[in-house]
């Protein structure tokens, strides 16, 4: 009998069932994408303050002074100590290595540039977009993916950079020189100065040099030029020498354990940091698969960007939970005009001598069931949205945990059940005299 | 109840107090009546529109606001734009009051000048020194990681890697620049994991007397948009020809994508939650509206014209809109204000445009749950509805 009453009340009030079913569907989807979106939202900001560029630098432990003053090196190039290029591809074997985006060795050499050789210039040594491989793992790397503002204008067309992300996403480097080749790029200011445009060469240290491109950065490297890595050690007679090395890593906001000394630590919490992505942590890591280096945070980027981030976090918490007290709201009036609409059912029920509870456990049944249907729906619809938000802002996929949809559907059976209470003990409670008669 | 004098429904108590009365229209007395009749089922209905108006109110406001919040957040990534004197030659005397001139006296900019000299320590070692201004170095470079800052004359700012190489044990040390000697006292130590580590900072002025010279470098920290930067880089292009005036790349650009980001998930956040709000107006009002059909039957039964019943229904779903928009506006704004306080630390400037939108967006909503169900009414005779079927 049970069963039939709340069959035959979906199979009679389809339209008004349909109407809760729609309200309990929309508030579960937009509670989905919502919380989807927002656990979400820290992982894909990070990704996008890699824009930022590097956020840890690797130099020689044994390091002498940089004398720089507008970008121009005064240092003697061979002055000081180097790290070893052999040894870079073991920073993709560190604990960490999936959270490292990427990472630039820096050779800078001061060389003669011109037929007259009049003019001293910076030239700086790096990767563009180099293949390497450590282990079984092949990957690209370079100053396109570490230094993300960098543009070069005469190659590709329009000069447009393709988008930073992940090493393993990047597509074949298009407006960049090859890591091989003998080709370099002009910064904007020398290039200004020495009156030369791509596809001209320049007499580099005796050497005729194809000027590949126009560099744009807004930096020092606008008076320098900037060639493959290999070029650099040829210049310098030292091969395999790289002065410093900047690494860009997906971080944790730090905390007040992040800054603690490592070695004063006991082994479990020492565990416990060493396997936290903080930006020291992998500092340390650096430090120990490089040997005689010395890896540091650059500050400007790596401080800011977790204030950035908890900002960012903290806002889509709280809009989360507007939406989420939205949808239940919403949820919980459907129900109690649904149910309110249904009275002189209940006056009916109860003349034939029902029970309160058992009037009650027929609403509660017929609450779940839609919770239920509209949950699934919702969360279905919820999860498309989701992808689509993360496709269209961010492009790239917005993972939903599993385990989010047993908590939705608890969700919106808590919120459905919670928007019927008062109702149905209103119902209940209504005299059937009064019900029957259609007063109230 | 009647029969006991001096209760309020007394029959000749009823006709004095309604002779008194102002005379209201039908129409005003029926709407009133309506709500004060059903508190319960209508102030349901009202706090519904309120809530909605409310978190409707705050969104728009938070999405309006929280843009410039972020930009004085990202404004402590430090200058946005740098003024180098062409060539490396220092810039003219009166540059920096230029610059903040430019900028305006809103003092949203900020310009801290630098200085460069290469000297040499005691063995002959060179070390760049950096002639600056500490108060605003402070404020600009917030992530430099200070021991101390130096307060007294003579006191230098030293790099990390600096102070291995000048004063490994913090003692007092000399440079010379073209032969010109200077004793400084370390006042604390500078980290910063960048080219600052292996400088060492003076006070401008000191710098200035030790080594005759002056700014070559304006940093400056705009706080504004991309056009009102760009706008700015002009000006200060033109007002300074000795100069070259550019925007730091790398600051521009970062912070363009992360906001560009922020601002379109912020803003499909903030459709979805007003858009739910408007859900949750409409299946109450659809409620209000629909629990009245004895009211639409009874006054078509006594001959009210279909316009008549129209025009009261949207009347009381209007009202109802309106008194939400008001009360849920306010307490919307209240909302926004708490969520900057909480989350930004900084007060949400409240923005009363956004007010029309709220207002006439709450009653359009209110009409439209009014008409769906009247719409559905109308084809019911009013007999059936008042036999209760």
């Amino acid at each position: 009998m049970f069963a039939r009453l709340v069959y035959e009340s979906f199979r009679h009030q389809a339209r008004r069932k349909l109407l809760a079913g729609i309200a309990i569907t929309l508030g579960v989807a937009v509670a989905t994408a919502m919380i989807a979106v927002a656990t979400d939202i820290g992982d894909k900001i990070n990704r996008e303050l890699r824009s930022y560029g590097a956020n840890l630098i690797v130099t020689p432990q044994e390091d002498t002074l940089d004398v720089e003053v507008g970008g121009v090196n005064l240092k003697p190039p061979s002055d000081g100590a180097f790290l070893n290029e052999a040894d870079l591809p073991k920073i993709r074997g560190t604990f960490w290595h999936n959270n490292i985006v990427g990472f630039s060795p820096m050779l800078p050499v001061t060389v003669r540039v011109g037929s007259d050789g009049a003019k001293d210039v910076t030239l700086v040594g790096t990767y563009f977009n180099k293949p390497l491989h450590f282990g079984k793992q092949d990957f690209t790397t370079g100053a396109r993916i570490t230094h993300p503002w960098w543009r070069v204008e005469g190659s590709c067309g329009d000069g447009a950079l393709p988008r930073s992300g992940r090493v393993e996403d990047s597509p074949a480097a298009c407006g960049w020189p090859n890591d091989d080749s003998q080709d370099i790029l002009v910064g904007e200011r020398l290039a200004t100065k020495l009156a030369k445009k791509p596809g001209d060469t320049l007499d580099v240290a005796g050497r005729q040099l194809t000027i590949f491109g126009i560099l744009v950065t807004g930096a020092a490297e606008d008076d320098q030029i900037v060639a493959p890595l290999a070029l650099a050690q040829q210049m310098l007679g030292k091969p395999g020498a790289v002065r410093r090395v900047y690494v860009s890593a997906l971080t944790k906001p730090q905390d007040a354990f992040a800054t603690q000394d490592p070695n004063t630590m006991t082994p479990e919490v020492r565990d416990r940091w060493y396997c936290s992505p903080y930006v020291q942590s992998i500092a340390y890591q650096l430090q120990e698969v490089i040997p005689h280096s010395h890896a540091e945070q650059i500050r400007q980027v790596a401080q800011n960007e977790g204030t950035v981030l908890s900002r960012i976090k903290g806002l889509m918490l709280l809009v989360t939970l507007a939406a989420l007290f939205a949808s239940a709201l919403a949820v919980s009036a459907a129900m109690a005009t649904a149910i309110f609409e249904r009275r002189v059912e209940v006056g009916l029920m109860k003349a034939l001598g029902a029970g309160s509870l058992t009037v009650s456990a027929i609403f509660f049944a017929e609450a779940l069931l839609l919770a239920l249907v509209g949950g699934i729906a919702g969360f279905s619809a919820g999860a498309l949205l989701a992808g689509q938000i993360g496709r269209s802002i961010f492009n790239s996929q917005i993972t939903i945990e599993p385990v989010l949809f047993p908590v939705i559907l608890a969700i919106a059976v808590f919120v459905t059940f919670a928007g019927s209470a008062t109702a149905i003990r209103r119902a209940v409670k209504f005299d059937p005299v009064f019900a029957l008669r259609g007063e109230g | 109840m009647s029969d006991i004098p001096g209760t309020l429904h007394a029959p000749k108590q009823v006709a004095d107090r309604r002779a008194q009365a102002p005379h209201t229209s039908m129409f005003t007395r029926m709407l009133l009546r309506a709500a004060v009749l059903r508190r319960r089922r209508a102030a349901a209905a009202l706090l519904a529109m309120i809530v909605a108006a409310a978190v409707a109110t705050a969104m728009m406001n938070l999405y309006v606001d929280v843009q410039a919040k972020l930009r004085t957040e990202f404004r402590n990534y430090g200058a946005n734009v740098v003024v180098v004197g062409k060539d490396g030659q220092s810039l003219p005397a009166g540059a920096l009051a230029k610059v903040e001139a430019a900028a305006g006296p809103g003092a949203k900019t900020l310009a801290v000048p630098f200085s460069y000299a290469v000297a040499r320590t005691k063995d002959g070692q060179s070390v760049v020194v950096v002639g600056t201004d500490f108060a605003r170095a402070r404020q600009l470079n917030r992530w430099w990681k200070v021991s101390h800052w130096p307060d007294e004359p003579n006191q230098a700012l030293i790099g990390m890697r600096a102070a291995n190489v000048v004063s490994p044990n913090r003692q007092p040390f000399e440079l010379t620049f073209q032969g010109k000697p200077i004793e400084l006292t370390p006042a604390g130590m500078l980290q910063t994991g960048a080219g600052e580590d292996s400088r060492i900072y003076l006070d401008q002025s000191e710098f200035q007397n030790w080594t005759g010279i002056s700014p070559s470098t304006i940093e400056v920290a705009v706080n504004g948009t991309a056009a009102e930067v760009e706008s700015l880089t002009r000006q200060l292009a033109q007002l300074l020809p000795a100069a070259d005036v550019r925007p730091v790349r790398q600051i521009m650009e970062g912070e363009a994508n992360v906001l560009n980001k922020t601002r379109a998930t912020l803003y499909a956040s903030a459709t979805l939650v007003v858009l739910t709000s408007a859900l949750c107006v409409l299946a109450t009002l659809m409620g209000w509206v629909f629990d009245r059909r004895r009211d639409f039957a009874i006054m078509k039964a006594l001959g009210a014209s279909e316009r008549l019943v129209n025009g009261f229904f949207a009347a009381e779903a209007a009202a109802m809109g309106a008194v939400g928009a008001i009360l849920g506006f306010f307490i919307g704004i209240g909302v926004a204000v708490w969520i900057g306080r909480a989350n930004f630390h900084a007060p949400v400037v409240p923005r009363f445009s956004i007010f029309p939108y709220v207002f006439a967006g709450s009653v359009a909503v209110a009409l439209i749950s009014a008409i769906l169900p009247i719409t559905m009414l109308r084809r019911v005779q009013p007999a059936i509805i008042l036999r209760g079927e």
